[in-house]
């Protein structure tokens, strides 16, 4: 396991020791991560290890039966999902999950439900800078954009709550390739404006390559940890995930 | 000025009092002016439950019972204790708010539709209380209720009545298009729209699914206390089960998320019967036929899909969701 981040102050947010149950069915395994302020954290793993899981209990939507998991120093565990946005923790979910037929704009400003209207009037120009496209579609249903299009909607609305932590669900899944390769070059960007981005991905060759660190997921358990890079070089990453 | 007329907010809702203005000229007989008055009312209640089904996703199968505890409030309080109908009716409203929240409160907490199962249950023990209860209502028979006064004046006859109810049909379709276009009706359509979504945006989902079931249930219960002082008389069969599925039926026919819509939808269930009585035998066949045929070619209700045909035909945009 790598020291590194741990060593740094202290980390934005730790996953402590982690199990979430769906009824009798245990779907993660006392996880334990750490991600530091400005890092981009990679978690891979196949289809049903638990990713989106780790996700929906970060955020909230689902509550461990054990560990714990703390941000900014302070366990959340008691926060409902919206008052974890408040803090700072935003969540692209899997498949995008737009609000079909409402327009682009209103599903944006409804990314900034938890701040007040100024906040996000100025915010909304700023993402409609960031993404041109949908300032072209800015009154149409959000229902009536391609598939690219949608997941950087997904993601206008989640850097509307101005987060201090983005997490991404599987921002690539369902994108034809060169949709696929835009969607990471927009994380690479958000990097390096210093957001804090935990990815979570199918695609573990890109994800990796973009990651400052990552994790693999098995059947509910942390298998292995390491840099972005080495984890590419990694025998047995590279024979499950990366098909080589 | 079509787009202008077609905004729900202006063009809409004075469509609408146009409509409620002039519809009298068309009204032959006082049993006319009753069936319009009934619309009405279930009108009310179809905009206050459109807001719950149609926006916050969630089925009452109990509004009936909630329409049933303002009537009998207003009937019990004014029959019995000499209450001012206003106050009683004021109460019954509170009563049933609060009833709604204790209800609603845990259950809209959990993902799914359990609250469907437990209006259902809620209503049942309604109209049993008022089956049983005979010392303050009379029981299956029902009781008689005192009319509504106005500066001293009593409230009788099927024409003054429609002009009260027309005129509170656009105050409650007017509360309920500002409550859908605030970022309490943003935070609702996006909990119908995907409910993880909404709740990692921030929007705390089970306090606006409670909130809105609280105002569907006090706007089914003012409709409620209106109703028994209008008739003069009511039963528990007027607050049972089949009332409720019927206001459901409405408000799915008329079109879910539509506002006009449950207008619409109350209007037309609430006629047609009247309408159909010459097919005699076969009146209850034809009924449901029609509604069979409604929903099979206009899936998404009435209004919705003739609405965005006439936007296609003469507007020709994409429209976006906001009635």
């Amino acid at each position: 396991m790598p020291q590194k981040a741990a060593e740094r102050a202290v980390p934005l947010l730790s996953v402590r020791g982690v199990s979430t149950h769906y009824g009798r069915i245990q779907a993660l395994r006392e996880v334990d991560l750490e991600i530091a302020e400005g890092e981009l954290v990679a978690l891979v793993g196949a289809n049903g290890a638990g990713k989106t899981t780790l996700l929906r209990t970060i955020s909230g939507i689902l509550a461990p039966s054990a560990g714990d998991i703390v941000f900014d120093g302070h366990s959340i565990l008691r926060a409902q999902p919206d008052r974890r946005v408040e803090m700072g923790i935003a969540q692209v979910p899997e498949g995008r999950q737009m609000f079909g037929p409402m327009s682009v704009e209103d599903n944006l400003v409804l990314g900034a439900f938890t701040r007040t209207k100024t906040e996000a009037e100025a915010d909304l120009a700023v993402v409609l800078d960031k993404f041109p496209q949908l300032r072209d579609k800015q009154r149409e249903p959000a229902g009536t954009l391609s598939g690219g299009q949608q997941q950087m909607l997904a993601i206008g609305r989640a850097l509307m709550a101005r987060p201090r932590l983005l997490l991404l669900d599987e921002p690539s899944m369902g994108l034809a390739p060169n949709l696929a390769d835009e969607t990471f070059a927009t994380i690479r960007s958000l990097k390096a404006a210093g957001t804090t981005v935990f990815l979570v991905e199918q695609n573990a060759s890109a994800a990796l390559a973009l990651a400052d660190r990552g994790y693999v997921l098995e059947t509910g358990r942390i298998v292995l940890a390491d840099t972005g890079r080495a984890l590419l070089e990694n025998e047995k990453v590279q024979a499950a995930y990366l098909g080589l | 000025m079509i787009a202008w007329l077609a905004n729900p907010r202006t063009g809409g809702l004075l469509v609408l009092a146009a409509i409620i203005a002039v519809l009298p000229l068309a009204l032959p007989n006082n049993f006319y002016f009753d069936v319009a008055v009934r619309a009405g009312l279930n009108a009310i209640v179809c905009v206050g439950l459109n807001l719950l089904i149609g926006y916050a996703g969630q089925i009452s199968l109990g509004h009936a019972g909630f329409l049933g505890l303002g009537a009998y409030a207003s009937a019990v309080l004014t029959a019995h204790y000499g209450w001012n109908p206003y106050a009683a009716m004021g109460v019954g409203a509170i009563a049933v708010g609060v009833l709604a929240f204790a209800v609603g409160r845990p259950i809209l907490r959990l993902r799914g539709h359990y609250l469907a199962m437990a209006t259902l249950g809620l209503g049942i023990i309604i109209s049993i209380a008022a089956n049983t209860e005979d010392d303050y209502t009379g029981g299956p028979d029902g009781m008689t209720v005192p009319p509504l006064t106005v500066f001293g004046t009593e409230l009788y006859g099927e024409r003054i009545w429609y002009w009260i109810v027309g005129a509170l049909v656009v105050v409650s379709v007017w509360l309920a298009l500002n409550l859908v276009a605030s970022p309490v009706g943003r935070a609702l359509r996006s909990v119908h729209g995907s409910e993880v979504a909404a709740e990692v945006s921030g929007v705390d989902t089970a306090r606006y699914k409670v909130l809105v079931f609280v105002i569907s249930a006090v706007f089914a219960s003012v409709a409620g206390s209106l109703g028994a002082h209008y008739g003069g008389f009511i039963t528990p069969v007027d607050v049972g089960f089949i009332k409720s599925i019927e206001l459901v039926t409405m408000v799915v026919l008329g079109g879910m998320a539509s506002t006009y819509g449950a207008v619409v939808g109350a209007a037309i269930l609430t006629a047609l019967p009247q309408v159909l009585t010459w097919l005699q035998d076969y009146e209850h066949l034809a009924f449901g036929l029609i509604l069979m045929l409604v929903m099979i070619f206009m899936p998404r209700g009435l209004i919705p899909s003739l609405g965005s045909a006439f936007r296609h035909l003469f507007i020709d945009r994409p429209e976006t969701q906001s009635t």
